[in-house]
C-alpha cells in the first residue's frame, strides 16, 4: 500500500513503474499491476516475490512502512476496463494475473456497476488463491469460479486440469452477447485461453491480453 | 532528484553488458502483446510497401524467401524493462525491400496482421538497422514471437519491431501507432530511456 501525493485516478487495469536507487546511484525498475480501484492517494499493489529477484525481496522484506519509493504511472491504456462500459464483461485470470482484473472487479464495486463480470481464476491449489475472503464474499453481478490445475477442494465439482473450453462455456458469456474479454497470466496461459475464446467465436478484438511472468522480477 | 532505497544493493549487470538504464537482463524470452496471437499461414502471408503516392509494392512468402536473407545477432530492449543480449535472426534487410521504391516520405507506419500498428522515422528502417525477420535462433519464428513474419528494429524499444508485420505504410507526416496513441513514447530509443510521453 503506497500513498502517491498528487496521484491521479487510474484505471482499473493500469500499472506502476517502481524504481530502486542504491547508494551508488544503480538503479532499476520493474512493473508492477495496482490492484485496487482509485481511492484518492492511496494505491496498492500486488506483488509476488521471485525467488532470486532483484526487487520483489526488497519491496517485500527489506522495505518498511514510512520508506519512500520512486513510483510512476499510471501506465497502459489498452487493458483496463472503464465504469461506463455497459457489456459484459469476462475476466480471466491465471495465478498472479488476477491483481489488474481484481482492481476491475474492486472498481466496479466502488462505482456500484451494473455490467455483469464473471471472473474465472486459476491457480494450482487453494492455497495460491489471492483475496481469498473478498472473492468469496462476491458481490451482486459478480460470478467467480475457481480452476485449480493441481490440488482443488475435497467438494470442488471440477477435476483439476488447465483452462478447457467447457471452462469458458460455463464460466463465461456466449460470444453473441459481445463481451468484453480481459485476459491476465503468464505466457502459456494466456496463449491457451485466448485461443479458446477466439475459437468459440469472440472477436479478437474484444479479447484484450496482458501477459506476465516472473521474468527477473 | 533520485530517492535512496535504503538497503537496496542491486546487482549490477554482467562484465561487459551494455544495458540501457532501468533495465535487467532476462535469458528466456518473453512474450507481450495486446490481444490474441494471429495465426497466419505461409500461403495467406503477404507484405505490402505503400508509398505516399499509393503506390504499393508486395511481396508473398515465395517472393519474400528469394531475396537475400542476412542473420543479425542483436540485443533487444523491451519497455517492460527486459533485455536480451545476443539474439540470432534471420531475415530481409528493408534496405533489400526498399531499394526499388520511389519515396519523398519522412515517416513510417507499420500494420501487422491482428490491427496492431507502430510509427517510426523511415531513416530508422534504413542503413542496415531493419529486417523482416522470418528466423529466429535456427527455427521458423514462432506465432507468440511474431511470426510467420515480424519487423526487427532493435535499437528502438521492441514493441517498435512490430509482431506478424503485413505492410508498411510510407507517410510524408507522422501518424502515431498503437502504444505510441496510449501514452507510450513516439520514438522509443532505450538508451534515452524514451519509454512514455514526455520522456
Amino acid at each position: 500500500m503506497f500513498d502517491v501525493p498528487g496521484w491521479p485516478a487510474h484505471l482499473a487495469g493500469q500499472h506502476v513503474d517502481v524504481r530502486l536507487t542504491a547508494e551508488d546511484g544503480y538503479s532499476t525498475q520493474r512493473s508492477y499491476s495496482v490492484a485496487s480501484a482509485p481511492d484518492g492517494d492511496r494505491v496498492e499493489l500486488t506483488i509476488q516475490r521471485v525467488a532470486d529477484g532483484e526487487v520483489s525481496p526488497y519491496l517485500m522484506d527489506v522495505m518498511e512502512p514510512g520508506d519512500r519509493v520512486e513510483l510512476r504511472g499510471p501506465i497502459g491504456g489498452w487493458f483496463v476496463w472503464r465504469p461506463e462500459q455497459a457489456e459484459p464483461v469476462l475476466l480471466v485470470g491465471g495465478g498472479s494475473g488476477i491483481v489488474p482484473l481484481m482492481s476491475m472487479v474492486r472498481t466496479r464495486g466502488a462505482v456500484g456497476g451494473h455490467a455483469p463480470f464473471r471472473l474465472l481464476y486459476s491457480v494450482r491449489e487453494p492455497d495460491d488463491r489471492l483475496y481469498a475472503p473478498e472473492l468469496l464474499r462476491g458481490e451482486p453481478g459478480l460470478d467467480t469460479e475457481y480452476l485449480y490445475t493441481r490440488a482443488a477442494p475435497p467438494e470442488h465439482p471440477r477435476p483439476v486440469g488447465r483452462l478447457t473450453a467447457e471452462d469458458l462455456v460455463r464460466g463465461g458469456w456466449p460470444a453473441d452477447r459481445r463481451p468484453m474479454c480481459y485476459v491476465c497470466g503468464p505466457t502459456g496461459f494466456v496463449e491457451n485461453a485466448a485461443t479458446l475464446l477466439t475459437a468459440l467465436g469472440h472477436d479478437p478484438d474484444r479479447i484484450r491480453t496482458e501477459r506476465f511472468g516472473p521474468s527477473g522480477g | 532528484m533520485a530517492i535512496i532505497s535504503r538497503g537496496f544493493h542491486g546487482r549490477r549487470p554482467a562484465p561487459g553488458r551494455n544495458l540501457p538504464p532501468g533495465q535487467y537482463e532476462v535469458h528466456d524470452f518473453p512474450v507481450l502483446s495486446a490481444g490474441p496471437t494471429p495465426h497466419v499461414t505461409h500461403d495467406e502471408w503477404e507484405f505490402t510497401l505503400t508509398t505516399e503516392t499509393s503506390a504499393r509494392h508486395t511481396w508473398d512468402w515465395a517472393e519474400l524467401m528469394a531475396l537475400p536473407a542476412e542473420t543479425p545477432t542483436v540485443d533487444l530492449h523491451c519497455v517492460t524493462k527486459w533485455s536480451k543480449f545476443g539474439t540470432h535472426w534471420e531475415g530481409v534487410s528493408l534496405d533489400t525491400l526498399l531499394a526499388d521504391v520511389e519515396t519523398a516520405a519522412d515517416f513510417a507506419l507499420v500494420h501487422s496482421y491482428g490491427g496492431y500498428t507502430t510509427n517510426l522515422p523511415l531513416a530508422d528502417l534504413l542503413d542496415g538497422q531493419a529486417w523482416i525477420a522470418h528466423r529466429y535462433d535456427g527455427e521458423e519464428l514462432a506465432p507468440e514471437h511474431g511470426g510467420p513474419a515480424r519487423l526487427l528494429v532493435p535499437h528502438l524499444y521492441l514493441w517498435k519491431s512490430a509482431k506478424w508485420v503485413r505492410g508498411i505504410e510510407l507517410l510524408l507526416d507522422d501518424e502515431p501507432g498503437f502504444w505510441e496513441g496510449l501514452g507510450y513514447h513516439s520514438y522509443g530509443d532505450p538508451w534515452r530511456e524514451q519509454r512514455y510521453q514526455g520522456d
